[in-house]
């Protein structure tokens, strides 16, 4: 990542709360396009709120968040989606008495790609959902709807994709092959942050991360700096010990 | 041949067709003209609930409205029947524009402000300071436009124009994304849809459905009071229809009106003191047994109903 490519994100002094709770407090960070962005954390440091935030479901109580130059904080999700955001949750949200298929084309017919989406065939094929295609979201596994997520996400060709604990839950294998899958969508050029209690898998994937804490970032840099960082340390174990 | 000629020719079609010659061969022609209003009415349910999820306990509020709407147009304007039955529809999506804040319920607290809505409409119809207006509670007589051949005929056309749309909702992206919006209305933002602006289509569709049941209503009829057409029998029969038949899909209300409200007039004529216990035990056994339909005997065995 060359360090002068412009933000296609860039999140400042962002504040979230709810009643008298800051879940985010004053969060800034940035990331680039093509960039995989790590977003850690202990349990509650606000993680999920700030990938709600920036995907439209919450609007921000303060601070502002730009995209393309654009002001989108507060803007509904349907039109961030239009815009190119995109995101999966951490527990899966598929549309569940719909198919397989169906879930996926309704992203291909109201996601207003700016680039033509990939076929309903191929996202089946490539995201190993071609035996399931029929059958209703339900039916699938964990695993499967978190993927299906991931899928629909993709069939609205995102410029930023947020990815919420997408690899909990997943076994060695798919955990490599995931990990295949987001190096080479961020290598289309795609911004991407995940958000992960897997240090291992973030370690692989990512260029940098953000280390959060109480609803701001306490570090940003490569993981390998942050886990010798006194302050970091401090964060998780002792939020390890509370657990 | 695309699925939705299927169903057109299949199932709208023949429908219709039964629907239009039937009074040629059956004498009770008020009957058959029931079938029709509640065929009407159990679609437009299907459509706002079985579409979006939004249960609409006053349902009615739309089919008197329609019914005043109606009346008012041929009393104080003289209007020919046809055009009252489409100010009567027109009537129906002015209301629903009105309860639009209402779909920021969800649930039973929506069920709950739409039942209350009705009774405010029903109220303020039938309130005898609207006499001039609307005769109050003294209800309308419509002698001029006394017509039920032409009525019944008006009727047909409005469930076939009902069916087509319900046929276009399963058939097309737009009833996928509305069914979208009723599994998960944040996923389905998320798919790009616009979920606000989807709930209000489908909240006006079914408004403008009723509305127009309750126009033809008016015109066959001719002589009503306001507790007639604002009845919550017919929000409830129309709910109960659907929901029996199985909602999201095109024949489920169909079947569910059939049956249930054929089962309704023969115990009615053969058995009419056993008829509350019943059709009680009826829907109580739907509800234990099949609480997704009938349909859904078929569903769960994999079966695809249109
Ligand atoms: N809708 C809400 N209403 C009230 N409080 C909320 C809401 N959403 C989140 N919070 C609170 O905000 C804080 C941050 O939550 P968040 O889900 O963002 O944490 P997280 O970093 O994603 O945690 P985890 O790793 O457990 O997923 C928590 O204390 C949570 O209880
Ligand atoms: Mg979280």
């Amino acid at each position: 990542m060359s360090p002068d490519s412009k933000p296609i994100l860039n999140v400042s002094k962002v504040v979230k709360r709810f009643g008298g709770f800051y879940a985010l407090d004053g969060l800034s960070f940035h990331v680039v396009s093509g960039e995989i962005l790590g977003l850690v954390g202990p349990n509650g440091s606000g993680k999920t709120t700030a990938i709600n935030v920036i995907s439209g479901l919450y609007a921000p109580d303060g601070g502002e968040i730009v995209m393309d130059g654009v002001s989108i904080g507060g803007m509904a999700s349907h039109k961030l989606v239009h815009r190119g955001v995109n995101r999966t949750f951490q527990v899966p949200k598929p549309f569940m008495s719909l198919t397989v298929r169906q879930n996926i084309e309704v992203a291909l017919a109201y996601g207003r790609a700016a680039v033509t989406p990939p076929t309903t065939e191929a996202l089946l094929d490539e995201y190993r959902l071609a035996e399931v295609a029929d059958r209703p979201a339900a039916d699938l596994n964990n695993v499967q709807q978190k993927i299906l997520d991931l899928v629909r996400a993709l069939a609205t060709r995102p410029r930023l994709l947020l990815l919420d604990e997408l690899a909990a839950g997943l076994n060695p294998t798919e955990l490599d092959w995931i990990a295949e899958r987001i190096k080479a969508l961020a290598q289309t050029g795609i911004a991407i942050i995940v958000v992960e209690h897997l240090m291992g898998f973030i370690e692989h994937i990512t260029d940098r991360v953000i280390v959060m804490n109480a609803g701001k970032e306490i570090f940003e840099g490569k993981l390998a700096v942050a886990v010798q960082v006194p302050q970091v340390i401090e964060v998780f174990l002792g939020g390890e010990h509370a657990a | 041949m695309p699925s939705s000629l299927k169903h057109l020719l299949f199932m709208v079609v023949p429908l219709v067709v039964i629907f239009a010659v039937l009074p040629g061969v059956y004498q009770n022609h008020l009957l058959l003209f029931n079938f029709v209003i509640f065929l009407i009415l159990a679609q437009g349910v299907n459509i706002i609930y079985g579409f979006t999820g939004y249960l609409p306990f006053g349902y009615v509020g739309f089919f008197g409205a329609g019914a005043y709407g109606f009346a008012i147009m041929v009393m104080q304007y003289q209007t020919p029947a046809v055009l009252a039955v489409i100010v009567a529809g027109l009537v129906g999506v002015a209301l629903g524009l009105l309860l639009t804040p209402l779909l920021r319920l969800s649930g039973a607290y929506f069920a709950i402000a739409n039942l209350a809505a009705s009774l405010a409409v029903l109220h303020f119809v039938a309130n005898p300071a609207l006499e001039s207006v609307t005769r109050g509670p003294y209800g309308v007589a419509l002698s001029g436009t006394f017509d039920p051949n032409m009525a019944y005929a008006a009727a047909v056309v409005v469930m076939a124009l009902t069916l087509v749309f319900v046929v276009f909702l399963k058939n097309s992206r737009f009833g996928l994304a509305l069914q979208a919006v009723r599994e998960d209305s944040v996923s389905a933002s998320m798919a790009g849809v616009d979920v606000v602006r989807m709930r209000v289509i489908a909240w006006l569709a079914s408004a403008l459905v009723a509305g127009l049941a309750g126009g033809v209503y008016a015109w066959y009829v001719s002589v009503f009071y306001p507790d007639n057409v604002f009845s919550g029998d017919f929000s409830i029969f129309a709910i109960v229809f659907a929901l029996f038949g199985g909602v999201a899909t095109i024949t489920g209300p169909i079947i569910g009106v059939i049956m249930l409200y054929g089962i309704y007039n023969l115990i009615g004529f053969t058995a009419p003191q056993y008829f509350q216990l019943i059709y009680g035990l009826l829907i109580m056994g739907l509800v234990l047994f099949l609480p997704a339909g009938l349909v859904s005997l078929a569903t769960r065995r994999g079966w695809h109903v249109p």
